[in-house]
């Protein structure tokens, strides 16, 4: 394989493990707040409960974060050298902002919060458990700016093919960000919701039933049954602004062909690249033009008006862009039905988790990491369906790539992935070893002297 | 020319010293962190508990200072970033792996089975060697020019080498200020068996930067500049030897100044570096490209510098702060 496609692959496989764990981190700060700020309201100890159990899982996922966002900064200059030399007068100062007023933040306070309970103030751990919040929020918010510019690029001019920034505003605010950040975050939120209830229901199965799971379990399915529909509605507006601006990569996402009015919504298919058309497909009719143009004829662009005139293709490969869209939209919908359902059955004769039925406690623990199947899939959906272009009618990607042997960078791709499957599995098995031996009662701390130093101060009030 | 009216000639500079410091406040904070987990191997299990301890609530901001680095470097000189990045492609994945395998070791030692906490352990250890080593590599390799040759990569080992050991000194100097009795005694041991990859190291960069270049050369030993520059030596010897006057007689009576070994080894690292800089400036790729060939379009830095003037104080008065909170004895750290 060539280098182009090795570094392609080795981008991907780095910023999808990366986004995993701010996916996670992003919302879960806000959830430890709150959790916190109704321990400081009520006084009762079920909220402290669920706090000290879920802030371990915030400073292990948090970690992770780090680590391979720190091995995401060096990417740029392995792999994509190219991509500073061009755009690097934009994208450099949105990564600056990022590192000043994000990164410090949470890593600084990231400290007080964890170990500092004893040592400072109440008020004062609260507020660094508030700004550890907000800086993860900031860092999402800087990394989707200059995302989303890619995506739908304004705001300055090329001078020798280079690109220099005329007006920031319209930078920060290029079209598709508003939409990109407010759909992310709802993302995380679902995600942490889904694993929230996920391994509260799993405690709650294997016998460790407190009052603490309870609060946990119950606060997760509602925030996930309110939140889902907001996110099925701004996927919609997502979706529409796509359209005006990078019509292929819709197309692709709808796996259409021609350019035609009353386009129907093509709800399973094989795309065939080679003979430009989709096998075996299940089509709701006139569907597609509705919901894109909120006309029954409307008309919708097809892939082939996106042949270059000597016959180069310049859309997205469909396949991908087809089946992740079609897996993130799936994932939502399962989600959707899940906590309503749940929901429902909680609020039946206000019977809370009473009354919910062993499978349905079942279905959530395997849902427990949905959100990221979905995120990666819409993730995968919105950066593939970029392709050719890395910005978008700006450069393509080809353009940016280092020039490093192949060899090299097949070998280091091994040695991170290889790495990423540990970490993986460490992951998630030390989570649902954590959950197990909270059921039974145990203090989840090691037994060593010094250790439980070292870990209770992670532990506060207790 | 007017040198300060002309944002091409100060904004390429300022940025190269806002690099500047920031790699250095890397290398003193996060060289005494990897320094401890260099040391690890020779620490008992009570003892490596104290140790993370010490470390514990620090090593993420510390290690925030490459990314800012590596960010500076890549926003204010991208030209560069890439020729550097691409050059040491190798080097800087160990790197990576190393930063990630020591960065979840801190939570995995912790939170995992106890039959898999030596594996992390172990992870920690080798992580944390990794990462020094591959730093040293790295420099050694930039002090040769970025060119790949036996002979280079021959002088790249040696500078890991003596990096290594340097980081595992500063942070035997660390675990003196933030333990006391048996470890810390331990620790004064460590710091005296370290010293000595200090003292090569800078004497190895000292004598190969001006062989490797003449430009360099003349820099040092033409003669005005010789004069202005000779306490920059003189000092460092004179803080080796006072360093090794003081180990051979820590701890003093009542933990007193237990603090000193630590900014005497800060202060080395500030005269080495500040003589490299000296040395390489003003190429950030050595004799390739100058920071004012390699440097972003000016109203692009200016837009950065202007959020560093506001930023970067408060970032130093949290992280202040953060050291304050959790000033003292790492064993003080106790929950409740
Ligand atoms: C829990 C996660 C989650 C869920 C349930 C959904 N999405 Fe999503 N979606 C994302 C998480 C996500 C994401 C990972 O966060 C993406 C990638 C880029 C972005 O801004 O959001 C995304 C991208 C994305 C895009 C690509 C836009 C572009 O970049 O051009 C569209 C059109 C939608 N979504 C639409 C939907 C629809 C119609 C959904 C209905 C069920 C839906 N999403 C559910
Ligand atoms: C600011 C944030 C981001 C930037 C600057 C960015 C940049 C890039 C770049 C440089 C590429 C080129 C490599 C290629 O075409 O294969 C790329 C592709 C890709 N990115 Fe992103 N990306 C960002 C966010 C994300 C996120 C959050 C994900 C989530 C998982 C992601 C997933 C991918 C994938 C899967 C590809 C490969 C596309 C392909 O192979 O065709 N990206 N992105
Ligand atoms: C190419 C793109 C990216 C780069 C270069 C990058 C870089 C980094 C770095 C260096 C860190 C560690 C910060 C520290 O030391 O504390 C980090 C953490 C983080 N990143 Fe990324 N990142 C990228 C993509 C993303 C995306 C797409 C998101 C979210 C939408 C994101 C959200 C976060 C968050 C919230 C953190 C905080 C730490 C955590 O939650 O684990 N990043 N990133």
């Amino acid at each position: 394989m060539e280098t182009l496609l090795l570094s392609r692959i080795q981008f991907a496989a780095n910023i999808s493990f990366h986004i995993l764990f701010p996916t996670i981190t992003i919302a879960l700060g806000w959830v430890l707040l709150f959790f916190k700020v109704r321990y400081n309201q009520t006084r009762q100890e079920r909220w402290m409960e669920a706090y000290r159990f879920w802030v371990k899982i915030f400073a292990l996922s948090f970690a992770l974060g780090v680590v391979s966002g720190i091995t995401m900064s060096f990417q740029f200059g392995t792999n994509w050298p190219g991509f500073m030399e061009k755009v690097g007068n934009i994208a450099g100062p949105l990564l600056a902002y990022e590192i000043m007023t994000a990164f410090f933040l949470e890593a600084v306070f990231l400290g007080i919060m964890l170990f500092g309970f004893s040592r400072v103030p109440n008020w004062l751990h609260t507020t660094a458990t508030f700004l550890v919040a907000f800086g993860t929020m900031m860092s999402a918010f800087w990394i989707i700016v200059l995302n989303s510019w890619m995506h739908t690029p304004q705001g300055f001019e090329m001078i020798d093919g280079v690109a220099h920034a005329t007006d920031w505003w319209a930078i920060i605010f290029n079209p598709s960000m508003p939409y990109r950040f407010a759909h992310m975050v709802l993302a995380s939120f679902l995600t942490v919701s889904f694993l929230i209830a996920g391994i509260s229901a799993f405690r709650w199965l294997i016998g460790g039933r407190t009052e603490g799971v309870r609060v946990a379990l119950k606060t997760a399915v509602y925030a996930a049954a309110l939140l889902i529909p907001l996110q099925i509605l701004l996927g919609d507006f997502h979706g529409l602004n796509t359209k005006e601006y990078q019509p292929a990569k819709v197309a692709a996402m709808e796996g259409n062909w021609e350019t035609d009015t009353g386009v129907p919504l093509v709800l399973f298919a094989l795309p065939d690249e080679e003979a430009r058309e989709n096998r075996f497909e299940i089509a709701i009719p006139k569907l597609a033009s509705f919901i894109l143009t909120h006309d029954w004829n409307g008309e919708v662009k097809g892939l082939n008006d996106f042949i270059g005139e000597n016959g180069e293709v310049l859309h997205p490969p469909v396949n991908p862009v087809f089946w992740s869209f079609r897996v993130m939209v799936g994932t939502g919908l399962l989600m959707l039905l899940v906590s309503w359902g749940a929901s429902a059955m909680m609020l039946r004769k206000s019977r809370g988790v009473e009354g919910l039925p062993k499978p349905v406690l079942y279905v959530l623990v395997g849902m427990s990491f949905s959100g990221w199947v979905a995120t990666l899939a819409g993730w995968y959906t919105t950066e593939i369906g970029r392709q050719p272009w890395l910005v978008q009618g700006v450069m393509s990607t080809k353009e940016a790539v280092a020039d490093v042997p192949a060899p090299m960078v097949l070998s280091t791709l091994i040695a991170y992935l290889a790495v990423y499957a540990v970490l993986m599995v460490a992951y998630i098995s030390v989570i649902f070893y954590l959950a197990r031996r909270m059921s039974r009662g145990e203090r989840i701390d090691p037994k060593t002297p010094q250790s439980e130093a070292a870990v209770a101060r992670a532990v506060p009030a207790e | 020319m007017n040198t300060f009216g002309d944002p091409t000639v100060w904004l390429p500079f300022v940025f190269a010293a806002l690099m500047g410091v920031s790699i250095l406040i890397y290398v003193v904070l996060d060289g005494f962190d990897l320094g401890v987990g260099i040391l690890f191997p020779f620490a008992d299990d009570n003892e490596k508990d104290r140790m993370i301890a010490s470390i514990g609530p620090f090593w993420d901001a510390n290690e925030t200072w490459l990314v800012l680095a590596v960010g500076l470097l890549l926003v204010a000189f991208p030209a560069a970033h890439g020729e550097i990045l691409t050059a040491l492609y190798l080097p800087v994945t160990i790197m990576l792996i190393g930063l990630i395998l020591r960065g979840v070791a801190f939570e995995f030692r912790a939170k995992a089975p106890a039959p898999y906490k030596d594996a992390w352990n172990t992870a920690f250890f080798a992580g944390s060697l990794m990462t020094s080593l591959s730093q040293g590599f790295m420099l050694g390799m930039y002090i040769m020019g970025l060119e790949w040759s036996w002979a280079h990569a021959g002088f790249g080992l040696l500078t890991a080498v003596f990096l290594t050991v340097g980081y595992s000194f500063i942070g035997a100097t660390w675990v003196i200020h933030k333990t006391d009795e048996y470890l810390q005694r331990k620790a004064v041991d460590w710091a005296k068996g370290g010293i000595w990859g200090l003292v090569l190291g800078i004497a190895a960069i000292s004598l190969a930067t001006p062989y490797v270049s003449d430009r360099i050369f003349d820099k040092w030993f033409s003669w005005p500049s010789f004069l202005y520059l000779s306490p920059l030596p003189i000092l460092s010897g004179m803080l080796v030897v006072w360093l090794w006057w003081m180990l051979r007689r820590m701890p003093f009576y009542g933990d007193r100044r237990s603090w000193l070994p630590f900014a005497a080894a800060t202060a080395l690292w500030v005269m080495a570096f500040g003589g490299m800089a000296y040395s390489f400036y003003p190429y950030v790729v050595p004799e390739k490209l100058t920071i004012y060939d390699a440097a972003s379009a000016p109203e692009s830095l200016f837009i950065i510098l202007m959020g560093t003037c506001i930023v970067l104080p408060t970032i130093m008065a949290y992280t202040v702060l953060a050291y304050t909170i959790f000033r003292g004895k790492a064993t003080e750290l106790r929950y409740d």
